[in-house]
């Protein structure tokens, strides 16, 4: 047991160790500088600024900038939408895999533009290889650039003085997608092929098994998605049961590097906002705060998979190894329950074990991770959500003391706190809406007492079913309770609309609040300032996020997940 | 509005090209070239070219003389892989769990507290490779006495194809069920 907790601190430090460097990067990329990749990348990205028509020299004010990426996004929402409900008559679908069903495509594809990759199809039986190409692979590139091109107009907002412009999108969008995430797809890719994982474009394989019988072993592009569905924080599976798989996942050293991958850039992200505001000790003090939240999640969460399910303990069975239902031998409890927790922090959502099965207060850890949605958070979108609890931090601070709030020299007035609270308050709104309608309509549509509905499990496990849709739709995570028969116009509909709303209205309200920052002229510091960058502020900001952002949930956990731990024995 | 839309779709399908098919393109061409192997899915081959299966893919066993892999939710069908998804409260779960440990302890003649519960619970995507070697050694004289090999051979077999976790402490000790079968089949 005390080698599965080498194995998280290694991980989680190796990971802190390396996203300094690649926060550093990313700063050079946004900052147009030179780095030692430019030779390779530097005619890949000017082909495709030239063959899409792109005039680098345009710059765009606020509204500009988001009406490029409202539109950028419908028009790779509808090209992807004809290839899956057209892929039966596209090549490059050697099992022969019929067209998406629409309400089914609706979801699939919102779900994929808006970066939450929930899946309420199974890859191995609803893609094509074409589908897997053209519309995952593609899109798991795009939408994540999308929101690290979000990430770096709203700090550009912030850092500026007087700002009236915050960039172009679309070199935004192609750098991130050619210079960030390319080059670590195609190393990562390379990785996952030397310890397993199936880069072919042969249909299944058709086995003859030892015992005699017939095995049909589905395969296809997946090194190619596996790689991108983790850097990009994407978390769409290439089979069904994603990274646990062993073709998605063969080995330790593969679990590594995929978890790796899935926290690496949104740790960067806070790395460059140091040097992009100029303020090193900022970035250090909200990236200090991120990790006492989340560290002591994962210690929990470790803790209740290895201590294992005491139903199974009490039939006397040697459970030393934890909570093994829904769970790999190669990867063990220790390791699934990191990876459960870093994936739902981060709105990633790729699993290495099933979370349905996961203990039920491992299982809270995965929802409070996408309660929060901002420790570390999804590429780009997770520190514009975190940026919104540090400027409601400063106003409660400014309060406090009875001092004008001011962040980073500028005033934080009336208009910017409206914005905050409309970005602040969508999130639990369509978790818990979502919920209660969910719950209503299972109510009076499913045949009580005899059936379950859509629900795999009975009693308050099951209403966690339908909370964790809905808050992994909402924070744009993408992994579920896998039980819930979630595949009907209801789920479909309702997530899909759900994600949609969630990814662009917490993207425009901090993008605009991040302007009107910017278009004010900066004050210089005076000892009267709120200094942002100190260790009283890091506790303030810790404490609003744990009150803001859990506090509103606690009558939800203990319906589900904790009236089901204390039920447990 | 036109010049935006315009911007958009062309944006759109010129990275199509190139991120969803010039990049999977390229990475196939690396993976014939430098993982063979792995790129076609680690595949096992008889001596005639027919396909036993995956190194990396269970296998269903249940003759006495093989070893047998961990339960499948989805009963080792490698085209539609998955969970049983089943929550850790849910009765159905728990006497699926005693059923399964029931035929086992009669199986292997053993009490409960020998039963890793690794045998007795579902992998996530049913197609788990690998039992802890604890697992393989609650089936040794089992499999020894069904073939008529002494135990200590086929506990040799189980140490030379047990895996350490990787540099030590990363994963679990684990033998891949498979490959230790074909190794009895070649003795």
């Amino acid at each position: 047991m005390a080698t599965e907790y080498v194995a998280v601190g290694f991980t989680i430090v190796v990971t802190i160790a390396t996203s300094a460097v690649l926060g550093g990067y990313l700063f050079r990329v946004f900052r147009a500088q030179r780095t030692w990749l430019d030779p390779i990348l530097g005619p890949i990205e000017r082909l495709v600024l030239r063959l899409t028509g792109v005039d680098p020299g345009r710059q765009q004010d606020w509204k500009q900038y988001s009406v490029s990426l409202l539109v950028s996004n419908m028009c790779m929402w509808l090209a992807t939408w004809a290839v899956v409900t057209l892929q039966q008559y596209l090549p490059l679908n050697p099992d022969g895999i019929g067209n998406m069903e629409p309400t089914l495509a609706f979801n699939t594809i919102s779900s994929f533009t808006t970066n939450t990759n929930l899946q309420h199809y199974s890859g191995e039986t609803g893609l094509s290889y074409f589908s897997q190409m053209f519309m995952v692979t593609f899109l798991q590139f795009v939408t994540a650039a999308t929101g690290v091109a979000a990430a770096v107009a709203t700090m550009r907002g912030l850092a500026g003085s007087r700002l009236t412009s915050i960039g172009n999108f679309y070199v935004d969008l192609t750098r991130a997608t050619i210079r960030v995430f390319l080059p670590l797809a195609v190393l990562l890719s390379i990785l996952m092929m030397w310890q397993g994982t199936p880069q072919t474009f042969e249909g299944a394989a058709r086995a003859l098994t030892i015992e005699g019988a017939e095995q049909t072993i589905a395969r296809g592009v997946t090194a190619g998605v596996v790689s991108i569905k983790q850097l990009g924080t994407n978390g769409g599976g290439y089979f069904g049961p994603n990274s646990t798989h062993p073709y998605e996942n063969p080995t330790p050293s593969s679990n590594f590097v995929e978890m790796w991958a899935i926290a690496v850039i949104p740790m960067a992200m806070v790395v460059m906002f140091g040097y992009m505001v100029g303020r090193r000790k900022l970035a250090v003090v909200i990236f200090a705060t991120m990790l006492a939240i989340y560290l002591p999640m994962v210690a929990v969460a470790v803790a209740q998979e290895a201590g294992g399910n005491p139903a199974i303990s009490a039939m006397g069975v040697d459970q030393s190894t934890g909570s093994m239902e829904g769970k790999e031998v190669r990867f063990g409890a220790g390791l699934s329950a990191l990876w459960a927790v870093t994936t739902t922090v981060t709105s990633n959502g790729s699993v290495n074990a099933m979370h349905d099965s996961m203990t039920p207060l491992g299982g809270l850890m995965s929802l409070a991770g996408m309660w929060l949605n901002n420790i570390f958070g999804g590429v780009g979108v997770g520190f514009i959500n975190m940026l919104i609890f540090v400027i409601v931090a400063v106003f409660v601070a400014g309060m406090m003391i009875g001092r004008t709030p001011e962040f980073l020299g500028k005033k934080v007035e009336a208009r910017e706190m409206k914005l905050a609270s409309v970005a602040l308050l969508w999130h639990p709104l369509a978790i818990l809406v979502g919920t209660a309608v969910a719950c209503y309509v299972w109510a009076t549509t499913a045949d009580p007492g005899t059936a379950l509905g859509w629900l795999k499990n009975p009693g308050p496990h099951g209403f966690s079913e339908m909370l964790y849709e809905f808050t992994s739709s909402a924070a744009n995570n993408g992994s579920g309770f896998e039980g819930l028969g979630d595949n009907t116009a209801f789920w479909n509909i309702g997530t899909g609309v759900v994600m949609l709303l969630s990814r662009y209205i917490p993207i425009i309200a901090p993008l605009t609040l991040a302007a009107s920052l910017g278009a004010k002229p900066a004050a210089p510091e005076t000892a009267g300032s709120l200094r942002a960058d100190s260790a009283t502020f890091g506790v303030t900001l810790w404490a609003v996020i744990v009150i803001l952002g859990l506090l509103m949930f606690m009558p939800v956990a203990v319906l589900g997940p904790i009236a089901e731990h204390l039920a447990l024995r | 509005m036109f010049t935006e839309l315009k911007q958009g779709i062309s944006f759109t399908l010129v990275t199509m090209v190139l991120l969803g098919g010039g990049y999977h393109v390229v990475l196939w061409g690396v993976g014939r070239v430098l993982f063979p192997r792995q790129a076609e899915g680690s595949l096992i081959r008889r001596g005639d070219g027919t396909i036993v299966g995956s190194h990396l893919i269970a296998q269903k066993f249940e003759r006495p003389e093989y070893f047998h892999s961990r339960p499948s939710a989805v009963d080792y069908n490698a085209a539609s892989t998955g969970g049983s998804n089943y929550g850790p409260s849910n009765l159905d779960h728990l006497n699926a769990v005693e059923e399964r440990l029931d035929a086992l302890m009669k199986q292997e003649g053993v009490a409960a507290s020998q039963v890793p519960s690794e045998m007795v619970t579902a992998s996530g995507a049913g197609m788990d490779p690998h039992v802890p070697p604890a697992a393989a050694e609650l089936q040794a004289a089992r499999v020894a006495a069904a073939r008529g090999f002494p135990v200590a051979r086929v506990r040799e077999l189980i140490g030379a194809h047990t895996e350490p976790p990787t540099l030590g402490f990363l994963g679990r000790a684990r033998v891949n069920v498979l490959e230790l079968n074909l190794a009895l089949d070649g003795h």
